[in-house]
């Protein structure tokens, strides 16, 4: 929480610029590759219309509401819950031997559109200063559940990694196999975090260990678990129509 | 455009209902902590195959941990449900404002929605909810004036029951609620507003489904002519 403020500074001015963007895309609709294609689906064309709507109306800076320790709840793991099992189709065979080695051999790439791309260990994430936050997950389901996440801010690695002034969107990998993006007000979000403790102990592997995501202006399947690697790119990387909504704010 | 976007709602609405067909009260529900209310919809709400739960601090009643090994045999169409959902709400919000605008503006909700005080002497809602359990209602006349009875159950939807149904919906976005927190202390928290959203739905559903009894009641050729093409 020390280096806030320059944290603050920094995300205002990637809002405005973000805001601009999403502008831009109102009046340029074409534009490609800098916002997510609709490929001529109506409902993409509803979730693009949400996406600029709620970037331009919205202002960029407000967090997500914090809770008290005493509303920690019961919290499902669903989706992936162990990439180690070998019964699964989204089994990694090298998730499960960083998990036999308890992820001391863990390392999240983060390379792209950055000076120094890097590989980054448990314990290099950790001796950036840390955030804390309890938060409700909010799942497309319906369910919700509020927990305590310990990480360290994104734009903390970001910067440290040399962020360019040309990157505009953050995609992450993960163990399992998926892969996602999120833009960069939500990448420079004080809340946005890489959570590697949960509830005060060590991230769990049913809720993604060693490292995943939150993401807290969004439904819960943006919060990625179980994170392999990180590029930082200049252009939305299409990962085709998932039939899932890419931004979901609402 | 609303009638349809309407349906669209309803429609996607009970999909994404059908995920996750328990209702709660507060800011937190899941399948790990008890429902207020659980709806037989979808085979989603047998919740048996859970690997053993762990709880998450030393103490007695600690919240727990479970996961979930039946993803695959989830019903689950959120993909397409939830967009549909939120494409149907711009062409109810679009619309809706313009007519509301028009409303205030126009004099028609003062003049064709809005109750005249004589209306609302005893002797005459007595005499209008009389003429309902009668079953006698006056013929069609082509739009107002309106009924008393007719204007109070459309005044209930326009300044209600629809702006609730909005409020709620927008109560469940992690990023307004972000910007607005005032939401879910209004409502109580997500959950609260969720329930609340699911029975708003219903009740629209209802009025949809006696407005549409009347019409029949009241001559459905006639009424349909005189909404479509006004004569």
């Amino acid at each position: 929480m020390r280096n806030m403020k320059k944290t603050d500074i920094i995300t205002r001015r990637k809002a405005l610029a973000v805001s601009a963007s999403a502008l831009g895309a109102l009046l340029l609709p074409g534009c490609s590759k800098s916002s997510p294609p609709t490929y001529g689906s109506l409902l993409r064309m509803g979730d693009a219309l949400t996406y600029t709507a709620q970037r331009t109306l919205l202002p960029g800076q407000s967090l997500a509401k914090e809770y008290s320790f005493a509303d920690i709840s019961s919290f499902p793991a669903t989706g992936t819950i162990n990439p180690a099992d070998s019964s699964k189709e989204y089994y990694s065979e090298e998730y499960e031997r960083l998990k036999s080695g308890l992820f001391a051999n863990w390392r999240l790439s983060v390379e792209g559109s950055v000076t120094n791309a890097g590989q980054y260990s448990l314990r290099d994430l950790q001796r950036f200063a840390a955030r804390t936050q309890i938060t409700r997950h909010t799942c497309e389901e319906g369910w919700t559940a509020i927990g305590e996440w310990t990480g360290v801010p994104l734009s903390s690695v970001l910067e440290h990694a040399g962020i360019l002034p040309g990157a505009r969107f953050i995609n992450f990998y993960s163990y399992d196999g998926w892969e996602d993006s999120i833009d960069m007000l939500d990448a420079f979000h004080p809340q946005t975090i890489l959570a590697y403790g949960m509830n005060g102990k060590a991230l769990s592997v049913p809720h993604g260990a060693p490292v995943r995501l939150r993401v807290e202006k969004q439904i819960g399947y943006k919060s990625m678990k179980y994170l392999q690697r990180i590029v930082v790119t200049d252009e939305f990387v299409d990962p085709g129509d998932t039939g899932w909504a890419w931004y979901v704010g609402i | 455009m609303v009638t349809l976007s309407f349906l669209l709602l309803a429609f996607s609405g009970f999909e994404i209902l059908m995920v996750h067909p328990r209702l709660y009260w507060g800011e937190v529900g899941n399948e790990l902590t008890p429902a207020l209310l659980e709806l037989p919809i979808s085979r989603n709400h047998q919740r048996d195959t859970w690997e053993e739960s762990k709880a998450f601090f030393a103490t007695d009643g600690s919240p727990v941990s479970a996961a979930r090994t039946f993803d695959e045999l989830m019903f689950n169409q959120n993909g397409w449900g939830r967009s549909l959902h939120f494409l149907a709400a711009w062409l109810l919000i679009v619309p809706g404002v313009i007519y509301l605008l028009i409303g205030v503006f126009s004099g028609h909700f003062r003049n064709h929605i809005w109750p005249k005080r004589r209306e609302l002497t005893p002797a005459s809602v007595w005499r209008d909810v009389k003429d309902h359990l009668r079953m006698q209602m006056a013929p069609a006349t082509g739009g107002p004036d309106y009924g008393l009875l007719q204007k109070l159950a459309y005044m209930m939807v326009i300044f209600v029951a629809l702006p609730l149904a909005v409020v709620t919906g927008l109560t469940m976005s992690p990023a307004i609620t972000a910007a607005y927190p005032f939401l879910l202390k209004m409502f109580g928290g997500y959950q609260s507003a969720r329930t609340i959203h699911f029975f708003t739905s219903l009740t629209l559903e209802l009025f949809l489904f006696m407005h549409l009894a009347m019409i029949i009641k009241t001559g459905f050729t006639q009424q349909i002519r005189y909404m479509t093409l006004g004569k």
